[in-house]
C-alpha cells in the first residue's frame, strides 16, 4: 500500500501555492499531485518522498492534511495497461473511488487507485501476478 | 464573624424579606428622582408607594433599552453626580449607547457579586486572577478585577490583546483565575498549542470565569479539555450593574443569581406576562440596592429560565439557566426566529467539525440565503469527496428539521473563521438594505 497525502484546501487563490511552498520549505520532493475540486474546496491528493513529514508540515502550516492509504499497482507502459487492470476489478466486484496514474520509469506506470476493500484487492492482483508499489520503491 | 459569602445560603424567607424590603426602596427612589420613572408611572396609573408583595411589581411598567438610550447620558441617574464614582457604558453596537453609574456603595456590591465566582471555586488570596476582558468603559475588565480584589486574589489588570504576552504572563505569573470571553480563552488555548507551550502542563488555571458571550456545553468541554480546568459561566449586563450578576457555581447546573442585589422575573417577551419557573423566556431584573442607576423591570433581552429546586452546593439563590441567546441576537430568516445557540445544539452532535463557527447572510434576489461555515477536525476522514458532501448532507437535513429554515453548510479550512479578542462574530450579514 502506499501513503498518499490528502489536503483539505479552500477553493481559493493561492491557495495550493500555498501548500506547495510549505512542501518545499519541509524538503519534500513531489512525484505525482492530483486535485478532485468542486465549487467551494478541493481535496489535493499528493504521493511525496515523506508523506509523515510533509503532514506534520502542513499541519503546522494549519492546513488539514491526512495520511491515506491508497493501491498502487506497477502496470506496463503500453496501450491496455490500465484496462487489462480494471478487468481485474470487475472480477472482482469492487468499487473504484478515484484513482490516477503517474509514470515513473520508461517501460512501467503507476496507477493508483483507492478501493472499497483493499486488502481482498492486493491478494488478488498479486496472484495475477501484479507488483504492487510503496512510498520506498519511488525513491 | 459574619463574612461576606454568608448570604448565598441565607434561607429563603430572610432572602425574599430583603428582596421586598430592597424592591420597594428602589421603586420610590425611582419615582421621586429620576423624571423619567415620575412620569411613566403617572401615566401606567402604578403607585410606587402600594407595592407591599413582590408580586406586586408585577404591574410596574417594563424599562427597555430604549429607555436608557432616550435618557442618555445622566437622565437615569437617582443620586447628584457628586456621588458618582465611576461610569461604564455598554457597547453600543446597535445604537447609541446605554449609561451605569456607580457610587462607593455600588462599586463594592459589584465586587462582591463577581468575587462569588471566586467563592464558588473555594478561591480566595492564595488565587492569581488574570483579567483579560477589557478595560476602560466595557464592564468586564473593572467588573472582574473588583472581584478579584474584594474575594482578596492577587489580580492581573491584562486588559484585552497580544495574545503571546497574555500568555507568558500567565506562566510566568502562575495564574489560577482566568476571566475573559470564552471565545477569548479557547483563542489564548490555541496561541499557547502553537507557540508549543501545553497550558495543560505549564499554566496553573484551576478555573475559568468566562462570560459576555453565549457558548455551548460542547464548546465549555473542548475548553476544558485544552486547559484543564474547570469553566464557569457568568452573566451579567452594563444596565443593571456588569459582570456577577449571575454566575455559575461548581456544579455547573445553572448561574446563581445575586438575589439579595437583584430581583428577577422570566416574561413571556410577546405579552409580558410573568412566566412560571421552569418556563424559558426573557430575563427582567429589578436592582435592590442600586444607588446611581437603580432599574425596575428593566427588560434584558436575554433569553433564559429560572431552574425550580434546589442547587446540589446547598445555595440558596435561585439560578437561572444559562443563555438561551438574547432577543437580539436572533435571526429572522425568511421570516423565521432562529437563535445561533440552536446552530451549536446541531453542530455539536457531529464530530467532524470543530466548535467554531460562522453564520453568514446573504441575498439571492429576493430570498435570504444562510451559509453556516465550519472547520474540520484533525481526525476527519475526508480522503473521499463524498465523505465530505455526506457530512454537509447529513448535517444540512439535521439544522433545516431542528429550524424549519434550510441553511448550507461549507467546510472551510482551519482556522479561517476569524478569531477575535472581544466578543466573537457569530453572525455576518451581508443582506444590505437595498431589497
Amino acid at each position: 500500500m502506499l501513503e498518499q497525502v490528502t489536503v483539505f484546501l479552500e477553493n481559493e487563490k493561492g491557495r495550493l501555492s500555498a501548500l506547495t511552498r510549505v512542501l518545499a520549505d519541509a524538503g519534500v520532493n513531489m512525484y505525482a499531485l492530483t486535485i478532485a475540486e468542486t465549487s467551494d474546496y478541493g481535496l489535493v491528493r499528493i504521493v511525496c518522498d515523506k508523506p509523515a513529514q510533509a503532514v506534520d508540515a502542513l499541519r503546522s502550516a494549519d492546513m488539514r492534511a491526512i495520511v491515506t492509504k491508497v493501491l498502487a499497482v506497477a502496470v506496463p507502459n503500453r496501450p491496455g495497461g490500465l484496462a487489462d487492470l480494471l478487468d481485474a476489478f470487475e472480477e472482482l466486484d469492487l468499487n473504484i473511488e478515484y484513482g490516477y496514474c503517474f509514470s515513473v520509469h520508461g517501460d512501467e506506470a503507476v496507477d493508483v487507485l483507492k478501493v472499497s476493500d483493499a486488502p481482498r484487492a492486493c491478494v488478488a492482483l498479486a496472484d495475477k501476478g501484479y507488483r504492487l508499489v510503496d512510498t520506498a520503491d519511488l525513491a | 464573624m459574619k463574612r461576606p459569602q454568608d448570604i448565598l445560603t441565607a434561607p429563603r424567607a430572610e432572602l425574599e424579606a430583603l428582596q421586598l424590603e430592597g424592591v420597594k426602596k428602589t421603586v420610590i427612589k425611582c419615582y421621586e428622582n429620576v423624571p423619567f420613572y415620575h412620569d411613566l408611572y403617572d401615566e401606567a396609573g402604578f403607585d410606587p408607594y402600594a407595592v407591599t408583595t413582590l408580586e406586586d411589581l408585577q404591574k410596574a411598567p417594563f424599562t427597555t433599552k430604549q429607555d436608557l438610550r432616550d435618557n442618555y447620558p445622566f437622565n437615569m441617574f437617582a443620586v447628584p453626580m457628586e456621588d458618582v464614582r465611576e461610569i461604564h457604558m455598554s457597547s453600543g453596537t446597535t445604537g447609541i449607547a446605554t449609561v451605569g453609574g456607580y457610587t462607593e456603595h455600588d462599586l463594592d456590591i459589584w465586587g462582591d457579586c463577581f468575587a462569588r465566582g471566586v467563592w464558588y471555586a473555594d478561591g480566595g488570596p492564595q488565587d492569581v486572577m488574570h483579567v483579560c476582558y477589557g478595560y476602560g468603559l466595557f464592564t468586564g475588565g473593572l467588573g472582574a478585577h473588583y472581584g478579584g480584589v474584594k474575594a482578596g486574589c492577587t489580580t492581573i489588570p491584562m486588559s484585552a490583546g497580544n495574545t503571546e504576552r497574555q500568555i507568558r504572563v500567565m506562566r510566568e505569573m502562575g495564574s489560577t483565575i482566568l476571566c475573559c470571553t470564552p471565545s477569548y480563552a479557547m483563542h489564548l488555548a490555541d496561541t499557547a498549542l502553537s507557540m508549543g507551550i501545553d497550558p495543560k502542563k505549564e499554566f496553573k488555571l484551576r478555573v475559568g470565569i468566562h462570560g459576555a458571550e453565549a457558548f455551548s456545553d460542547n464548546f465549555r468541554k473542548d475548553l476544558e479539555d485544552k486547559i484543564g480546568y474547570k469553566v464557569l459561566d457568568v452573566y451579567g449586563l452594563t444596565e443593571t450593574m456588569g459582570p456577577g450578576v449571575a454566575i455559575e457555581c461548581m456544579e455547573q447546573n445553572g448561574l446563581h443569581l445575586a438575589e439579595d442585589h437583584f430581583y428577577a422575573e422570566v416574561i413571556d417577551p410577546k405579552t409580558g406576562e410573568v412566566l412560571p419557573d421552569g418556563e424559558w423566556g426573557e430575563l427582567v431584573l429589578t436592582t435592590i440596592d442600586r444607588e446611581a442607576t437603580p432599574v425596575v423591570r428593566y427588560r434584558t433581552r436575554d433569553i433564559t429560565r429560572i431552574l425550580p429546586g434546589e442547587c446540589a452546593c446547598g445555595r440558596t439563590h435561585r439560578r437561572i439557566d444559562r443563555l438561551h441567546g438574547r432577543t437580539d441576537d436572533m435571526l429572522i430568516i425568511r421570516g423565521v426566529n432562529v437563535f445561533p445557540s440552536q446552530i451549536e445544539d446541531v453542530m455539536k452532535t457531529f464530530d467532524q467539525i470543530s466548535s467554531w463557527y460562522q453564520i453568514e447572510l446573504t441575498r439571492k434576489g429576493h430570498l435570504d440565503v444562510v451559509t453556516l461555515k465550519v472547520e474540520p477536525n484533525p481526525d476527519f476522514d475526508f480522503d473521499e469527496v463524498r465523505a465530505i458532501e455526506l457530512l454537509q448532507r447529513d448535517m444540512q437535513e439535521r439544522l433545516k428539521s431542528a429550524l424549519s429554515v434550510g441553511i448550507r453548510v461549507r467546510i472551510v479550512e482551519p482556522r479561517s473563521i476569524p478569531r477575535s479578542e472581544g466578543k466573537a462574530v457569530r453572525v455576518v450579514d451581508l443582506r444590505g438594505d437595498d431589497c
